[in-house]
């Protein structure tokens, strides 16, 4: 459905992204993740259309951004960071307004307009000033605004940001319900907001794409690590070594003074016999825990080396 | 065609939806029956004044109200325009509502076009309600209804021009303060030009904002300033075309 290829785009000397390319294909939601000035909206920007890339192409549906904005632009529903909302419109005049600039056809107007609002849930505010209402409704007509004319792709840039949790909860909710046939590419830089809402991912740093994979793969790495942390009470010289000679452990190094960090081989489950040893030689078992690697430590970790 | 409809409806009630209109039109109605009941009264003075006493036949309404009272609105017109145009593009930048505008199938043409329209919609309201003074005047007297016209159509040209000139100052900049002093200053710039020469036939003066509105107040349509109106319009609407579509290339 979206297609980027070796985009690139510098604001003068500044180079702001840097031979981006991945594929969204259609029914995914990819989840585009990455710190404040990493390039998100940048990229979100160019496949919208709004500017043009210094170089690489995008294709929209088959569509060329450059060569052929308008069509592209038709496919697409966007989200800009600021929702772009007219303060002295009511939230219907307002969807009416965009219906028609995005064209949709006068005798589906209505229909699609009442429909948006149904699915975010802001039927009940339709007749009172944007103006008035608050930072979740406001979001929420954003993001009627760039389904209103249903679109096969639709672009959330920061969907959530500067919302109370139940809100944001609520918006997560509903780019649930938006996906499935539609394509959707939201950027966060809010870790769990990927794990909850997409199904692929795109970790972008200072302009590149640092990791791109689909999240059940991701999740599958996360499970297989296997690190255990142990923390024993009694100090005793050879811990370390008496660890060690279990077959299955394939590392240990000892973080503080009683806080060791095992690594097993793959597959192998060693908390049993590992609990057995320490409580055998009375070493004052105080904690065993599996270390799972969470999306954010995979996150921080690409993001440090790369970056470093 | 339907795109710039779009766009039109929507600024004209944004412009009539809030304070804007209203204030535009209540302060330059009051200004020019200010002026207008100036004009009239140090006419009807003069009737009476006995230094005028022997050339009367040369006292008429035209010269001595309708000109000068189309000279002035000409000076009201520098100062509101910009008041008018400033927040046209500046404004949609500002709220970032100008990445809906320019992320939606619309070419930038037609929202330059859409807006223009608009604001000259407004304009055209100020002039037409004016006429009210003008039609006061038929009641009492008996004005030449040639130069009054071709008056009016040189003031809605020379507002043209200024809202044109106002349009292409506000693509430039997300502040609409700077958006209005900038086209005040481009305007000015444009009316003092042809002072610096006497000449008529010189290029600054050719140039001169207003010296092609005052043939029109004498009661003369000439070709040259018909053209020199509508090719300023044609340029600052294409230089806020070129603005608006080279930006987002650099």
């Amino acid at each position: 459905m979206i297609s980027v290829q070796n985009l690139t785009k510098r604001y003068g000397d500044l180079v702001a992204i840097d031979n981006v390319s991945f594929q969204v294909q259609r029914g995914e939601v990819l989840g585009f993740l990455g710190p404040n000035g990493a390039g998100k909206t940048t990229t979100m920007r160019i496949i919208t259309a709004y500017m043009p890339p210094t170089e690489g192409t995008v294709h929209v549906a088959g569509f060329d951004v450059v060569e052929n904005p308008i069509e592209a632009k038709r496919q697409i529903g966007y989200l800009p960071e600021n929702p772009p909302l007219y303060n002295d419109m009511t939230v219907d005049g307002y969807l009416d307004f965009v219906a028609d600039i995005k064209q949709v056809p006068g005798k589906n107007k209505k229909n699609r307009i009442g429909l948006a609002m149904e699915k975010c849930g802001i039927t009940d505010v339709r007749k009172r000033l944007i103006g008035n209402l608050s930072k979740g409704y406001r979001q929420r007509i954003g993001i009627a605004q760039a389904i209103v004319h249903d679109p096969a792709i639709i672009v959330l840039d920061e969907p959530t940001l500067g919302l109370d949790p139940k809100q944001i909860i609520e918006i997560r909710e509903l780019i649930k319900n938006l996906s499935g046939e539609r394509t959707v590419i939201l950027s966060t830089h809010v870790l769990p907001e990927v794990t909850m809402t997409c199904t692929r991912v795109a970790i972008i740093n200072e302009g590149r794409i640092v990791l791109e994979e689909s999240l059940d793969k991701l999740s599958e790495k996360v499970e297989t690590a296997q690190n255990l942390f142990l923390k024993i009470g009694y100090k005793e010289s050879g811990v370390k070594e008496k660890i060690l000679s279990f077959e299955a452990v394939s590392n240990v190094s000892e973080t503080s003074s009683g806080e060791f960090i095992i690594q097993s081989r793959e597959g192998k489950d060693i908390r049993e016999d590992l609990a057995k040893m320490v409580v055998g030689n009375g070493w004052g078992l105080l904690e065993l825990r599996p270390l799972t690697q969470t999306l954010e430590e995979i996150f921080l970790r690409v993001i440090s080396t790369e970056g470093g | 065609m339907k795109a710039i409809c779009t766009i039109l409806k929507k600024e004209l009630k944004s412009y009539f939806s809030s304070p804007i209109a209203y204030i535009v039109l209540v302060v330059f109605l009051v200004l020019s029956g200010i002026f207008f009941f100036l004009y009239l009264q140090s006419f009807v003075g003069s009737q009476f004044d006995p230094r005028f006493q022997f050339f009367k036949e040369r006292l008429n309404l035209n010269e001595f109200v309708i000109r000068p009272y189309l000279g002035t609105m000409s000076v009201v017109l520098l100062i509101m325009i910009p008041l008018i145009t400033m927040r046209l593009l500046a404004e949609e930048r500002k709220n970032s509502t100008a990445e809906l505008l320019f992320t939606s199938p619309l070419r930038v043409l037609h929202i330059v076009l859409g807006k223009f329209l608009a604001s000259l919609t407004l304009f055209l309201v100020m002039l037409i309600l004016s006429t009210v003074y003008v039609i006061v005047l038929m009641a009492y007297g008996n004005p030449d209804l040639g130069p009054i016209f071709s008056g009016y159509l040189g003031l809605f040209l020379l507002g043209a021009s200024f809202l044109a000139v106002g349009l292409f100052a506000s693509s430039l900049t997300e502040n609409q303060i700077v958006a209005a002093v900038v086209s005040f200053g481009i305007l000015l710039v444009f009316w003092v030009i042809g002072a610096s020469s006497d000449a008529d036939s010189s290029i600054m003066g050719y140039l001169s904002i207003i010296d092609h509105f005052d043939n029109f107040t004498k009661g003369v349509i000439e070709l040259k300033d018909v053209v020199y109106y509508i090719s300023f319009i044609f340029l600052g609407i294409f230089l806020t075309h070129l603005i608006l579509d080279s930006e987002r290339w650099r």
